[in-house]
């Protein structure tokens, strides 16, 4: 190869080279098989509460054990776990305090009843309250009224001196 | 010497308050004029020690007084003049202290601009707003002074929290007290007629103003937290349902059924108890959030240090204000009566069910944020509520209300024909419907919430926007009936307006936001929701009192840079703790997000996280745009000129009413 | 007439939950294992990396499992307690806590071991299983290997006296029986 060809392949090569370098991808940080599994994930991790910071799912939170909880839904979900046995695997060890979607238990019939019953028992009262303020429709007078409705208005045009 | 004079500053305005209360409230029993004066100088008399004692707070900041107990645990001399200003209410006593500097300016506000109101009525107003200031001032002196002395003085602060040293620190707290704090005047506003025993539609017409005010600052107030928590915390999260923001969120519901309600009575004279009752809800809210925030009763990022003592003291100023009302409330409400009628089908009745609904929310937002605190109590074990709960509970809830919302502005009041009605609401209900169905075609993965947020907000502008047509349509000269619109109706379309605004926001950030978690060595790209985010690697920087890792992120679509982040892990000096502070660039329709994970093995990757966030801005223009509107109901001249005819009504009459 | 009243009762009711809260901690979140039989395990000693320990090392007596880790300051301040346990006749096992191996033995060196034995759980696998979300933790087991009690934070004198001795007493006599 001729000084002139050797320098353009080498270029050529570098530039490929600094072409592959620029579109080397980063990646997702956990890897899922599908577009399912990370959207589970997502779900999972953002339902789930970080105890040692315990105003954060383990998905935001920057804490140790939030990345430990992290690592182990992932696996989990990678390796074909049902969200159930996630949640059942997290509520073993830690209780109900770590799901941010409180069970539906006897303990929380009325929490997770209470504000539709309520909604209902307010809508109740509400109409309840706006059919005693109805509208009377009006109705003509009858005999006996407008006889005296006659003599109270000759009465007052009496006491005016007026006919 | 200095701090010692702002604790005397304290003293001295306890006495004031305790004057004010008793003089104005013995003064409006005993019918003696005299008393009811003095009472108002106590006003003047308790604003002035109360800024006396602020003021020195602040120059124990600004002085860098480490002295000062307080000065030391929340400052240091690095921090910046003005976050060592905005210090003075970064934690519980100093901010006590700015509750009760507002509550002296809301008092000091009510007393000079409500010449118009009975002598009584007005004495019995001053004296209730002095009752919750004694018992925050007392609250302060006994378990919180801000002016304890450190001996020895420690020679630097240990820095306020790296979280608050921004200007949402500034701005959010004085907003959101203001709030809060206003609707203190609404509460004494009932609980004075109450008192009295006469209440009538006028007394609705005085506390409107107060309450739109109050309600605008408190709207304000919450924004600027949720915008705050949003680019400060580093997830782009914009509301956690965490039980402080749930104590700001409740009063703010049941203030919104209160400025509702306000408006049938004034313009009705009916539904009065349910008024009163609301008034008094409204702030016995704001007390709860505050018992909420300082007692430690609940798990919150948010919360105050805590101390059983304080929590017991703030318990039973609850159980005095709250309870106390609502026991006079329990007295004197079966005097009052309501002697207005409407119909089934009224304006009077949808805004008896908004009120009802809202009044449903709060308490459900109540429910779910002392639940954890039920179970416990019960011995049932711990459990926590969050964001999952809410969004199966309350979205669905708030649902009829934004349905309302559109139809409420377009019922008569009194008597509203079905057939008119409907006829009304044709053209609303062809558009939301339009709506639905692009809505239904355009989102590939249909998610049945997306489609009925965007419904309700094209139904809800539709309606509002529709609203200000009918007022137009029939006048020859359109332009200057216009400018004869009543200003309160042009606040309450923009604040409807602002909900629908609000309401797409949320539903369209929820649905098509896209977050990925990454990992990315410098130089990698990564596509995602349509862009391309470049990592070029992270470099580290200084600051006046910190130290960061910089990342540097640049996102492009195709091919054209649209931006250049810089999201950093910064280590303050004092307190060490790591926060991360997002990259972001705004836009009206999107905002690109990214923040900072941590340090991988290997090639200098870094983890992060990239967000792709479609028309966040608008949750937070909804809620200013919400907030102009109320700052437009509460200016209307109409209450300044009925105001004058009434006084010079009164003057005539040779009145003096007591 | 009564509905008037309707608010203040109410609300009353809330002002007794509120005071009930103030005694109570939120943030302490109380073990799902009381009652269970204790996570089995099979991981490496800290001090012999080739010898396996698990539950059954814990020859069926009462006993103490204590996690810790070297980077804890906590642990640094309960381990005197510890030591004390140890002296008074209960077994105590540690479980060290994502450490590193040679940190961990200095560590112990320096503060003096008295641990019957301690497990290595460098990724914190163990911790997960035992619930740990913060260290030091220790758990009380019984003769069956039963989790009957979990102590959150170090162990301090009020602890040991009024808490931990006088539940390993009434274990060991219910053993007996």
């Amino acid at each position: 190869m001729t000084p002139a060809r050797t320098l353009r392949t080498a270029l050529a090569a570098l530039a490929l080279a600094w072409a592959a370098a620029a579109m080397a991808a980063g990646t997702t940080y956990y890897r899922f098989d599908n577009a399912r599994q990370q959207a589970r994930y997502d779900r999972l991790t953002e339902e789930l509460r970080c105890l040692v910071c315990q105003g954060e799912s383990i998905a935001d939170s920057h804490a140790d054990l939030a990345k430990d909880l992290r690592d182990q839904v992932h696996e989990m979900v990678a390796a074909g776990k049902t969200d159930r046995q996630v949640i059942d695997f997290m509520v073993d060890r830690y209780g109900n305090f770590i799901l941010y979607r409180p069970p539906v238990e006897p303990a929380t019939w009325l929490l997770w009843g209470g504000p539709f019953l309520l909604l209902c028992l307010a809508a109740a009262v509400a109409l309840a309250r706006a059919r005693r303020s109805r509208v009377e429709p009006v109705r003509a007078l009858d005999e006996e009224e407008r006889r005296r409705l006659g003599d109270a208005l000759s009465r007052h045009h009496g006491r005016q001196g007026r006919s | 010497m200095i701090p010692e004079a702002g604790h005397f500053a304290l003293i001295l305005a306890l006495t004031m308050a305790l004057a004010q209360a008793g003089f104005a409230l013995c003064g409006a029993w005993r019918g003696r004029v005299r008393w009811m004066q003095v009472a108002d100088s106590a006003v003047t008399g308790q604003l002035f020690f109360v800024t006396v004692a602020f003021g020195v707070l602040a120059w124990s900041f600004y002085s860098n007084d480490f002295s000062v107990a307080y000065v030391a645990e929340n400052s240091n001399s690095h921090l910046p003049w003005f976050y060592r200003l905005a210090a003075v209410w970064g934690a519980h006593e100093g901010s006590l202290l700015l509750w009760v500097l507002i509550l002296c300016v809301w008092t000091m506000a009510v007393e000079l601009f409500s010449s118009e109101l009975p002598e009584a009525f007005r004495a019995r107003v001053l004296g209730v707003m002095g009752i919750v200031s004694a018992a925050f001032l007392l609250f302060m002196l006994a378990t919180s002074n801000p002016f304890t002395r450190l001996f020895p003085a420690p020679m630097e602060g240990r820095d306020l929290n790296p979280l608050l040293q921004d200007f949402g620190l500034i701005a959010h707290p004085p907003m959101l007290y203001m709030g809060y704090v206003g609707f203190s005047v609404a509460f004494s506003f009932a609980v004075a007629a109450l008192l009295g025993g006469r209440l009538d539609a006028a007394w609705a017409r005085w506390s409107r103003p107060w309450t739109l005010a109050a309600w605008t600052f408190l709207t304000v107030g919450i924004a600027m937290g949720s915008w705050w928590a949003y680019y400060e915390l580093g997830w782009g999260g914009w509301w956690f349902w965490d039980p402080v923001e749930n104590a700001s969120f409740m009063p703010w519901l049941a203030g919104t059924a209160l400025i509702h309600s306000l408006a049938v009575t004034e313009k009705r004279g009916v539904l009065k108890s349910w008024t009163v009752l609301l008034a008094i809800f409204a702030f016995s809210l704001s007390l709860l959030g505050t018992f909420i925030v300082r007692s430690g009763v609940l798990n919150s990022v948010h919360a105050f240090a805590t101390d059983p003592q304080r929590g017991v003291f703030v318990l039973v100023l609850l159980a005095l204000v709250v309870g106390g009302s609502l026991a006079v409330y329990a007295w004197r409400a079966p005097l009052i009566r309501s002697r207005g009628r409407f119909d089934l089908l009224s304006r009077e009745t949808m805004l008896l069910f908004n009120n009802a609904m809202l009044a449903v929310a709060a308490v459900t937002v109540l429910l779910g944020t002392l639940y954890p605190l039920i179970v416990d109590a019960m011995g049932l074990g711990k459990i926590s509520v969050g964001s999952p709960y809410y969004n199966m509970v309350f979205v669905p809830i708030m649902v009829p209300l934004l349905v309302l919302a559109g139809i409420g502005p377009m019922v008569r009041w009194k008597v509203q024909g079905a057939g008119a009605l409907a006829r009304k609401l044709r053209a609303a209900l062809l558009a939301s419907g339009v709506a639905a169905v692009v809505a239904l075609w355009w989102i590939v993965n249909t998610s049945p919430e997306a489609v009925l947020g965007l419904t309700l907000a094209v139904w809800i502008a539709w309606t509002s926007l529709q609203g200000v047509f009918e007022r137009l349509r029939h006048k020859s000269r359109p332009v200057r009936a216009l400018r004869q619109i009543p200003r309160g109706f042009w606040g309450m379309t923009l604040a409807h307006l602002g909900i629908a605004v609000f309401v797409a926001g949320v539903t369209v950030v929820s649905t098509f936001g896209v977050k990925s978690d990454l990992r990315m060595a410098p130089g990698d790209s990564f596509d995602a929701a349509g862009y391309t985010w470049r990592f070029g690697g992270v470099h580290p920087v200084e600051g006046p009192n910190y130290t960061a890792q910089e990342g540097s992120v640049t996102v492009l679509r195709d091919s054209t840079v649209v931006a250049r982040l810089r999201p950093q892990k910064r280590t303050y000096l004092v307190q060490r703790n790591p926060t991360t502070e997002a990259g972001i660039e705004a836009g009206v329709f999107r905002d690109l997000y990214v923040s900072l994970g941590e340090r991988l093995p290997g090639d200098g990757a870094w983890s992060l996280r990239v967000q792709y966030k479609p028309l966040v801005r608008w949750i937070w223009f909804g809620a200013l745009m919400m907030a102009v509107g109320g700052a437009l109901g509460a200016t209307d001249p109409r209450y300044r000129k009925l105001l004058a005819r009434e006084r010079a009504a009164a003057d005539g009459r040779g009145e003096v009413t007591v | 007439m009564k509905r008037f009243a309707v608010p203040v009762i109410v609300f009353a009711g809330l002002l007794a939950l509120l005071a009930v809260g103030l005694k109570l901690d939120p943030r302490r979140v109380p073990s799902p294992l009381i009652g269970k039989p204790a996570p089995a395990f099979e991981a490496s000693s800290l001090h012999d990396p080739s010898r396996q320990l698990s539950l059954a090392d814990l020859h069926g007596k009462v006993a103490l499992v204590n996690v810790w880790a070297s980077w804890c300051a906590s642990c640094r301040q309960e381990h005197p307690y510890v030591r004390e346990l140890a002296r008074r006749g209960v077994p105590v096992y540690g479980i060290d806590y994502k450490d590193a191996r040679a940190d961990a033995v200095d560590w112990l060196n320096t503060l003096g071991n008295a641990y019957v034995a301690t497990v290595f759980d460098p990724r914190g696998r163990i911790g997960l299983d035992w619930g740990v979300y913060g260290v030091p933790e220790t758990f009380v087991l019984d003769a069956n290997g039963v989790v009957r009690h979990k102590h959150i934070g170090a162990i301090d004198d009020r602890s040991l006296e009024d808490e931990i001795l006088p539940l390993v007493r009434r274990l060991r006599a219910e053993a007996t029986k």
